[in-house]
């Protein structure tokens, strides 16, 4: 390899430097706009799986508010609150609550309750690090455990049977992993103590979300 | 860094080379990191192996474009950058095209900038000669790579989840849905699991080895 004389390396450098740039830059503005068009419709594809059927295919654009609340969202900072409204009214909110005490690792979970009856709509894990074979059963891909939750409110079962079977609940666990079984029980249990607690100003919020959100939109 | 003097014939001994005597995952045992962590399906396998054998054939041909304009001080550096680059791109675009099989292995993109097998292939062949012979050879050894990572990942797939082909239509659309195989198995989790890929990488190198000394007898 002959010996470059020092310009010819700074004018080496220089290109290869402007030229990768130019390569990140470029492919970033080309695939910017897709990459949010997917994670946004990877959104809305998990949103509406944890959402009332009947409200599935109306165009239920929901707004983004938080709550904060370590010990009933399981998470020190604040978690997202994803609510479909019509218009201005809330139809359901949807909780990203975490379970703090997963077997591997805090669990992310998508709560969606409904509205106007409280009930659980949709439970789904969204993110965890379980033990492949067992606590990832409580995946909708591997089994069908997590829609046992479907329906079930703060009185249907009453605060003793919120738990698993192994506890004198009434909530089957999963076999090997009952640990991760109680963290999700727990973790529901508790985002729907949450929302009857903080149900009005929650609700408040959202429709205070999507008045503005309506205000904004070009007219 | 391997260092070992790879003086490669410049005929068509290249594919000998790469897919065989000097493969980089059986050989070098370079690059293990990602190909260890994805190899849990056969797609995810290709999907890497495919982006590694991009990203080895284009920084193979800007380095070899450039070996006589380069300062010797300045040629790693200038390496790292190019691969950096190159593999933002492929992240990013994998990222618009396949954005479900980049969830799944998108985390090992990145990686492969830190992929030993790119480096040396830079250093040891590319900066050295001319822009055919080392095109011919970064797609040999970047054939090689993902090679195993499809075998690999076919093997522990069979085993570790009964499937073979799952998920094809991430990569392919899908028409490749049908592709896909049952065998009717629960699969032995181990084999998905991390230990299921040292066992399934030994198994691979021990046949290679075995086959090699064989050949070496005759």
């Amino acid at each position: 390899m002959a010996e470059a004389r020092p310009i010819v390396s700074l004018l080496v450098v220089t290109a290869i430097a402007a030229g990768s740039a130019a390569l990140v830059t470029g492919s970033w503005e080309l695939s910017k706009d897709r990459i949010a068009a997917n994670q946004r419709a990877r959104l809305l594809e998990s949103l509406s799986s944890v959402l009332d059927p009947a409200l599935i295919g109306r165009d239920l654009d929901p707004v983004l508010i938080d709550a904060q609340d370590p010990d009933l969202l399981g998470s020190e900072g604040p978690v997202d609150v994803f609510v479909p409204v019509d218009g201005t009214t809330p139809l359901a909110v949807i909780f990203a609550s975490v379970a703090p005490d997963g077997y591997n690792a805090p669990i992310n979970l998508l709560i969606g309750i409904s509205v106007a009856t409280g009930e659980v709509t949709g439970v789904r894990a969204v993110f965890h690090r379980e033990t492949p074979g067992l606590g990832d059963q409580m995946d909708i891909a591997k089994s069908d455990w997590i829609l046992q939750f479907d329906g079930r409110s703060l009185s249907n079962p009453d605060i003793t049977g919120w738990a698993v079977t192994q506890d004198e609940g009434m909530f089957d666990s999963i076999t090997g992993a009952t640990v991760t079984a109680r963290a999700v029980v727990r973790a529901v249990h508790d985002t729907l103590r949450y929302f009857e607690r903080h149900r009005e100003e929650i609700l408040a919020r959202a429709r205070e979300a999507s008045l503005a959100r309506q205000g904004e939109a070009p007219q | 860094m391997a260092a070992s003097p790879l003086t490669l014939p410049p005929a068509g001994d290249s594919w000998a080379a790469g897919l065989w005597r000097d493969n980089p995952a059986l050989a070098q045992l370079l690059g293990l990191c990602p190909l260890l962590a994805v190899t849990t399906s056969f797609v995810n396998g290709l999907l890497l192996g495919l982006a590694t054998a991009a990203v080895l054939l284009v920084s193979s041909i800007c380095v070899s474009l450039l070996r006589n304009l380069l300062a010797p001080a300045l040629r790693i550096p200038l390496f790292v950058l190019i691969v950096a680059a190159l593999v933002s791109a492929v992240d990013f675009l994998t990222h618009a095209l396949f954005f479900d099989l980049h969830e799944a292995v998108g985390l090992f993109i990145p990686l492969i900038a830190t992929n030993c097998a790119i480096l040396a292939q830079a250093e040891t062949v590319a900066s050295r000669q001319p822009v055919g012979h080392s095109a011919l050879a970064a797609v040999a050894t970047g054939a090689g790579f993902a090679g195993v990572l499809v075998v690999l990942g076919a093997l522990r797939e069979i085993l570790g989840s009964g499937t073979l082909f799952a998920g094809l239509d991430q990569l392919f659309g899908p028409a490749a849905e049908s592709l896909e195989m049952s065998f009717g198995l629960n699969g032995a989790l181990i084999a998905i699991l991390p230990p299921g890929a040292f066992f399934g990488l030994a198994l691979l190198i021990a046949l290679r080895n075995a086959i090699a000394a064989r050949g070496n007898r005759q």
